[in-house]
């Protein structure tokens, strides 16, 4: 790890005031030091940021505020989370390790960066961690990467999982400034497809400190987050998705859906929505859906296996929140 | 403020670039903790922070002022074992014994998430209190691999403590 100076932000605008000027922010620290140690990171300052009045789960209206330090833990577990957000606990308790999971933020969870294998070999090009270098992963290793959105430059996935429903869920991001300004952005566009800047995986500008995730009112309906991967604990996704489900007289009267594993960013299509929302469900109608979904998806080869594999996700998910067989 | 150790002050080191593992067993000679991975995916550095399990190579020492940190040593001694090390003793839970601590250190705060009624991706019902099953048990200590493959033992010795625990 190459050195670097520690600081401890005692206020919000301080620690803000210390990432303008170029420090990394750490919270956790379950993806920042990893990176730290293979150098694929090397902030001349870090600035800990666990200190900062962040931690807590408050009700804000009908729905819910997540602080940006309330852990993965907490939040999984947390009563009113499991009862009317089941979605995020699963998603949650879908990804890493208990040990992970009980340092790992809400804030750093949603800037985790991916695990391309090119991303955190610096023997290897890549767009995303040396811009102008070249992407390893088009023409080389590509099991985990992007068949949405990709660009010329980067085909790497965005990895979380508690990101997926959140966006299913459409929460909305929470950020500050060193001037005390604050913004909201949806958890849909938070995140960023490559394009020709690949180094940029969100929306945040320097300085930028999340604050809090704000679920909206909780939608009723069969939640489910089904991740499928290469081992049945603690791996990546291939390809999951995030569904919220409410069935009416027969037919599907409401449909939030979110995909991982296969994009720069958590995937949501509202034209997949439209294509289920009043309709009866059936095996055709979830071919079609997977139609729009996968209408412009693109493969590299080793990743060929994911676009049956979304299409057949999603029939999965659907079948079980509808209730038709397979 | 320093930092507590199985009951004991320390001094935080001065290179921030210390993780609490290379503090545990370079700088205080804690050397019960294991290294192995470096990067958080092997569980053997797993130690009780506050009494919640994490990995202590993915956390830098310096982060760390004020809070208590329970390792293996803390847990038993040889003469005075807790009741999972006498349970991975008595199931063979182990072959090299290299992953033993972190799978240890683990199970103890784990035994206590399922106190605390903490659902798993194995749960069925996130709102029912989880009940201890072996698939349970595999997929809570997920996050500390054995590279020998006593993972059968390591269930058994769990669970051995889980039912004697309820």
């Amino acid at each position: 790890m190459k050195p670097f100076d520690y600081q401890r932000a005692e206020r919000i605008e301080h620690a803000s005031q210390l990432m303008s000027d170029g420090a990394t922010a750490i919270a956790g620290g379950t993806n920042l030091l990893d990176l730290m140690k293979l150098q694929v990171e090397t902030p001349n300052t870090l600035v800990d940021v666990n200190k900062l009045p962040m931690e807590k789960i408050e009700a804000a209206g009908n729905g819910l505020h997540i602080g940006a330090l309330v852990t993965n833990t907490a939040a999984a577990v947390h009563p009113r989370i499991k009862a009317d957000y089941a979605v995020l606990s699963r998603a949650i308790l879908a990804g890493a390790t208990q040990q992970l999971r009980n340092k790992a933020t809400t804030a750093g969870n949603l800037c985790q960066r991916t695990r391309c294998y090119y991303f955190t070999n610096t023997d290897q090009p890549c767009n995303k961690r040396e811009p102008g270098t070249g992407c390893g992963a088009i023409k080389g290793i590509a099991r985990l990467h992007a068949v949405l959105g990709t660009s010329d430059q980067c085909i790497a996935t965005y990895p979380g999982d508690m990101a997926v429903a959140m966006c299913a869920l459409d929460a909305v991001v929470h950020i500050t400034n060193a001037n005390g300004a604050s913004r909201r952005v949806p958890v849909r566009e938070f995140h960023r497809l490559p394009g020709n800047r690949p180094e940029k995986d969100n929306v945040l500008e320097p300085g930028e400190i999340i604050t809090s995730v704000e679920l909206p009112a909780p939608v009723k309906g069969t939640h489910i987050y089904r991740k499928v991967r290469e081992r049945s604990s603690y791996a990546f996704a291939m390809c999951s998705v995030a569904a919220i489900v409410r069935m009416e007289d027969g037919r599907i009267d409401h449909a939030s859906l979110a995909f991982g594993g296969l994009a720069h960013k958590p995937w949501h299509d509202p034209a997949i929505e439209e294509t289920l929302v009043g309709q009866t469900p059936s095996l055709s109608l979830f071919d079609r859906a997977a139609d729009v979904l996968l209408e412009t998806a693109q493969s590299y080869g080793e990743n060929d296996f994911k676009i049956p594999l979304a299409r057949r996700t999603l029939a999965a998910v659907l079948c079980e929140a509808t209730g038709v067989h397979t | 403020m320093p930092i507590r150790v199985n009951d004991e002050d320390h001094e935080l080191p001065t290179d921030p670039r210390t993780s609490l593992l290379d503090f545990l067993r370079r700088d205080i000679g804690l050397t019960g903790t294991k290294k192995g991975c470096d990067h958080g995916q092997c569980g053997a550095c797993t130690v009780l922070i506050n009494d919640t399990r994490i990995n202590s190579c993915l956390t830098l020492a310096v982060m760390h002022d004020g809070d208590e940190i329970t390792t293996i040593e803390g847990l038993g001694t040889p003469d005075t074992m807790c009741a999972l090390q006498q349970a991975f003793a008595k199931h063979d839970g182990y072959q090299c014994g290299y992953c033993t601590p972190g799978q240890i250190c683990s199970a103890t705060a784990m035994l206590q998430e399922i106190a605390a009624g903490w659902p798993s991706d194995a749960t069925d019902d996130l709102l029912a209190t989880p009940t201890l099953s072996d698939e349970e048990i595999r997929e809570r200590m997920s996050g500390n691999l054995c590279r020998c493959g006593a993972y059968s033992n390591i269930v058994a010795a769990i669970a051995d403590v889980a039912g004697n625990a309820s």
